[in-house]
């Protein structure tokens, strides 16, 4: 094998980086926020097989179909996917460096995102208010635990978007805000994904069962 | 009025759960504090704070880092070991009628914290320290991907080590056994501060960890050398990538099940109770879904570790480097479909029983192929009794004994009678002691000279070596012995009088292995103080074959002046074979990462606020977690993160070491 070590043209091996390659400065940044996301992304598969195992031990208590109101929830799915979209616009225009259109796009994201929170806070005190609390039943406390873990997420996502405005506010589009924006992005995408398994299987299989 | 202000000051935190009326936990805090005190005062009589602070604490270096781990690693062995020898003791006391000089509330606890220390503040730092250390410099990197993230990983896991030390002396610890199982971890039946000790020292802790997987793989897949294609990575670096998806694949499930443990606790939801629909079993299969991937998190570096030691210290390339990586992929998939093994006695049926019985018995064959090609290594090397490859020989030995027990536990019939008898506790220390610490030992005789530039003595190495190998047969041989006999673990008193020889054979053999931890620290004693230091000039004093020995020893701060450009596997024996040259001139400078102090700030906060949670201090809790989020997002409005190291300090570092070269010839 080492005797391969002559390279194609037939020079010398090089066994030193005389001139390095330029590695940009976030080489590895998107990589490491990727796999973030996956160890997050299991502490929601927790939080889903839990609600999965659990999510049908009523305890004599109330069940999906006395609670849950599917209109509201379809409000603040259609809120919050359309979110998603916003910051989509947002790294269109990042991409374009139109700095006054990503602010304006990624403000409404937050928008839509407080919207989302809104609309689950309210669903979260009107449930209460009715005695459904989340040391009911099992049901209760992995439905609570697996929203509001999300919900936190979102509220996360969005003192995260504040701080990032205020920074791209002061420093502009430069390349380390754009790495920002383009994580938090991912970060966006991924609740997305995860209230669409949420609403799946807890919401729409909920009023099934 | 007064009573209610000190509550809500101090939450349940009285005057009362200091162990005042325990004895030896009271001798305990005056030794630890008097010798606190004088280690406080020698680094502020010889003005050593500065110096720690700016070049070590705040550092984001990940060879200082790494060494930081593996400190952190060492101190607390000696306080899992200092509870492991309390209980041998207890036990070969208390027959005829005799309680023993542990009463039950203290000798819980320390079972309980023995295994939580062990695996997660001695096995886990060690394991991450050497990752840390060497995995950059084996792929030609000058850093991680994430320095600072590094740094805060390291505090994250020094906090939670410090909530579990603060546990002694301030309240209690769990008296669950070290996974903290409900319906006995919950609410009703511990009513006190204990599980929420463990409940916060292991979250603060799981944070690092976590992170520090996801930085490492992200070092691995993003900062290889140019030339470093996957199937040329060492195999240290190939079992660390394996090990760090596997803490990133099963750390957040920890974090997401004690957090719902914690729920239950304090907000009294259902999760895991016995009524209104909660289910215990359900805490019990999560957990060990983190629980076994965890043992191979542990175990994949040493093998690492060791396939570096055997190549090395035999002279030639690993024996089927090819198959070695396979295995350790195979076993990293494999270890997430084992978990119920933990438990066959739940009653899931013959054939979900045989399927994890299967699976479990299946994961022999990649290790054994492991130990094959360590053997194949070895035959007609040239092979050189260094202590590290003591280190190997004494592992493969007793590796495997402790492997096949583990066979013999997966079978569910036989694991129907052996569960929870001391033949499983001597398994898994045969595994893990003869594992994984073996390994460490190793990776540290091997390393050493790497790191501080000098070997260890030999002589001390030698004597801890014979003692702890000795030590660990005498002191687990006889608890396989008891095992067999259907003595269950965690017992605190014994009626049948005819056991009490094995437990006096396994107290003698605890005391020898403390002999061997002794001769350990006397090793680092002379090899630091000492005068003869065997000084490494060369960069390479084993005659290595992979990256790291390609630089000084230690390694300057940026690591290698040029990157190296890999050709071949063992990349460094490669580049001596052919006489590659680094460059003696025509530096170009390096752009390195800034030292922070905000790792050490957010660990702190993180400690007030995992012990204002224990003690019920809400606000103080508010204020902490608000103080985390605050001092975070100030953080990241620093974009002043990396200099440059200018051509001429790369010069000057570079002659020196040309210069001990050429001397050393």
């Amino acid at each position: 094998m080492s005797s391969q070590v002559q390279t194609a043209d037939g020079e010398a091996p090089q066994y030193y980086e005389l001139v390095p390659q330029h590695h940009s400065a976030h080489g590895s940044t998107q990589i490491g926020f990727w796999i973030y996301l996956m160890s997050d992304c299991l502490i929601f598969a927790s939080l889903f097989a839990i609600y999965g195992v659990l999510g049908a031990n009523y305890a004599a208590g109330p069940s999906p179909e006395h609670l849950f109101n599917l209109p509201l929830v379809a409000v603040s799915t259609a809120a919050l996917l359309l979110s998603s979209i916003t910051y989509g616009f947002a790294m269109l225009d990042m991409e374009e460096g139109k700095q006054r259109g990503t602010v304006l796009w990624l403000a409404i994201t937050g928008l839509l995102g407080a919207v989302f929170l809104g609309l689950t806070l309210y669903e979260f005190y009107h449930m209460i208010h009715e005695g459904a609390v989340p040391q009911r039943s099992a049901f209760l406390s992995a439905f609570f635990v697996l929203v509001g873990t999300h919900a936190l997420h979102v509220t996360f996502g969005i003192i995260w978007l504040v701080t990032l405005l205020a920074q791209i506010g002061w420093k502009g589009l430069i390349p380390a805000n754009k790495i920002r924006v383009q994580c938090l992005s991912m970060f966006w995408h991924f609740l997305d994904v995860i209230w669409i398994g949420v609403f799946t299987v807890v919401y729409l299989m909920g009023m099934l069962r | 009025m007064t009573n209610e202000f000190w509550s809500f000051i101090f939450g349940r935190l009285t005057w009362d759960v200091l162990p005042l009326h325990e004895p030896i936990v009271v001798v305990t805090f005056i030794v630890v504090a008097l010798a606190g005190l004088a280690v406080v005062g020698a680094l502020t009589y010889f003005k050593l704070w500065g110096y720690l602070w700016t070049e070590w604490f705040t550092s984001v270096d990940h060879k200082k880092v790494g060494i930081m781990y593996m400190v952190l690693g060492l101190i607390m062995l000696l306080r899992g070991f200092a509870d492991a020898l309390m209980m041998r003791l207890q036990q070969a006391m208390a027959f005829n009628g005799s309680e023993g000089y542990l009463n039950a509330h203290h000798y819980d606890q320390l079972f309980s914290v023995h295994g939580v220390i062990m695996i997660f503040f001695v096995a886990m730092p060690l394991i991450t320290g050497f990752m840390n250390y060497v995995v950059p410099l084996q792929i030609g990197a000058r850093d991680v991907s994430f320095p600072f993230l590094n740094n805060f990983s390291f505090w994250m896991t020094a906090g939670g080590a410090v909530l579990i030390m603060a546990s002694l002396f301030v309240g209690e610890f769990a008296q669950t056994g070290w996974l903290a199982f409900p319906p006995l971890s919950g609410i009703e039946q511990s009513p006190a501060s204990g599980v929420d000790y463990y409940i916060w020292a292991l979250q603060i802790a799981g944070v690092g960890t976590t992170l520090s997987g996801v930085n490492l793989i992200a070092t691995i897949i993003k900062m290889r050398a140019p030339g470093m294609t996957l199937m040329k990575m060492p195999v240290f670096t190939w079992t660390s990538l394996c090990t760090n998806v596997l803490i990133v694949a099963s750390f957040p499930i920890l974090t997401a099940v004690l957090t719902l443990l914690a729920l239950d606790r304090y907000v009294g939801t259902n999760f895991f109770t016995s009524d209104f629909g909660g289910s215990s079993m359900m805490y019990i299969n999560l957990i060990w879904i983190w629980g076994h991937p965890e043992v191979y998190i542990l175990i994949l570096p040493a093998f690492g570790i060791f396939s570096e030691v055997a190549s090395t210290f035999s002279g030639k390339r690993l024996f089927g480097y090819t198959s070695m990586v396979y295995a350790t992929v195979v076993i990293t998939v494999l270890s997430y479909l084992v978990w119920l093994h933990h438990f066959f006695t739940m009653g899931s049926g013959a054939s979900v029983n045989s399927f994890f019985g299967i699976t479990t018995m299946i994961i022999s064959i990649p290790t054994g192929a492991k130990i094959f090609n360590w053997l194949f290594t070895m035959y007609k090397g040239r092979i050189r009794f260094e202590l590290p490859m003591m280190w190997l020989i004494a592992f493969m030995l007793t590796f495997s004994i402790g492997g096949m027990t583990g066979v013999l536990l997966a079978v569910p019939p036989a694991d129907f009678v052996l569960h929870n008898s001391l033949f499983l506790v001597a398994h898994f220390h045969n595994v893990i002691i003869g594992g994984v610490l073996f390994g460490i030992f190793a990776g540290i005789n091997y390393w050493w000279p790497k790191a501080f530039g000098y070997k260890l003595n030999q002589f001390w190495g030698k004597i801890s070596f014979w003692l702890w190998n000795v030590g660990f047969w005498l002191a687990f041989g006889p608890l396989y012995v008891l095992g067999l006999m259907g003595v269950t673990r965690r017992l605190r008193t014994f009626d049948d009088p005819s056991l009490q020889i094995w437990f006096i054979i396994a107290g003698i053999g605890a005391l020898v292995i403390a002999g061997g931890i002794a001769a350990m620290a006397i090793q680092f004693a002379v090899s630091i103080l000492g005068k003869n230091k065997e000084w490494d000039t060369t960069g390479d004093p084993w005659n290595g074959r992979t990256l790291e020995w390609a630089t000084s020893s230690p390694p300057p701060q940026y690591n290698f002046a040029f990157t190296p450009v890999i050709h071949d596997n063992d990349a460094w024996a490669d580049m001596k074979k052919h006489h590659a040259q680094q460059p003696t001139k025509d530096f170009l400078e390096i752009h390195m990462p800034r030292n922070t102090g905000t790792g050490v700030i957010l660990a702190a906060l993180s400690v007030v606020l995992g012990f204002a949670l224990i003690w019920y201090m809400w606000w103080l809790a508010i204020l902490s977690f608000v103080g985390i989020i605050g001092a975070a997002i100030i953080h990241t409005f620093n974009y002043d993160r990396d200099y440059h190291i200018p051509v001429e300090a790369i010069a000057e570092v570079e002659d020196r070491r040309m210069r001990l070269l050429s001397g050393a010839q």
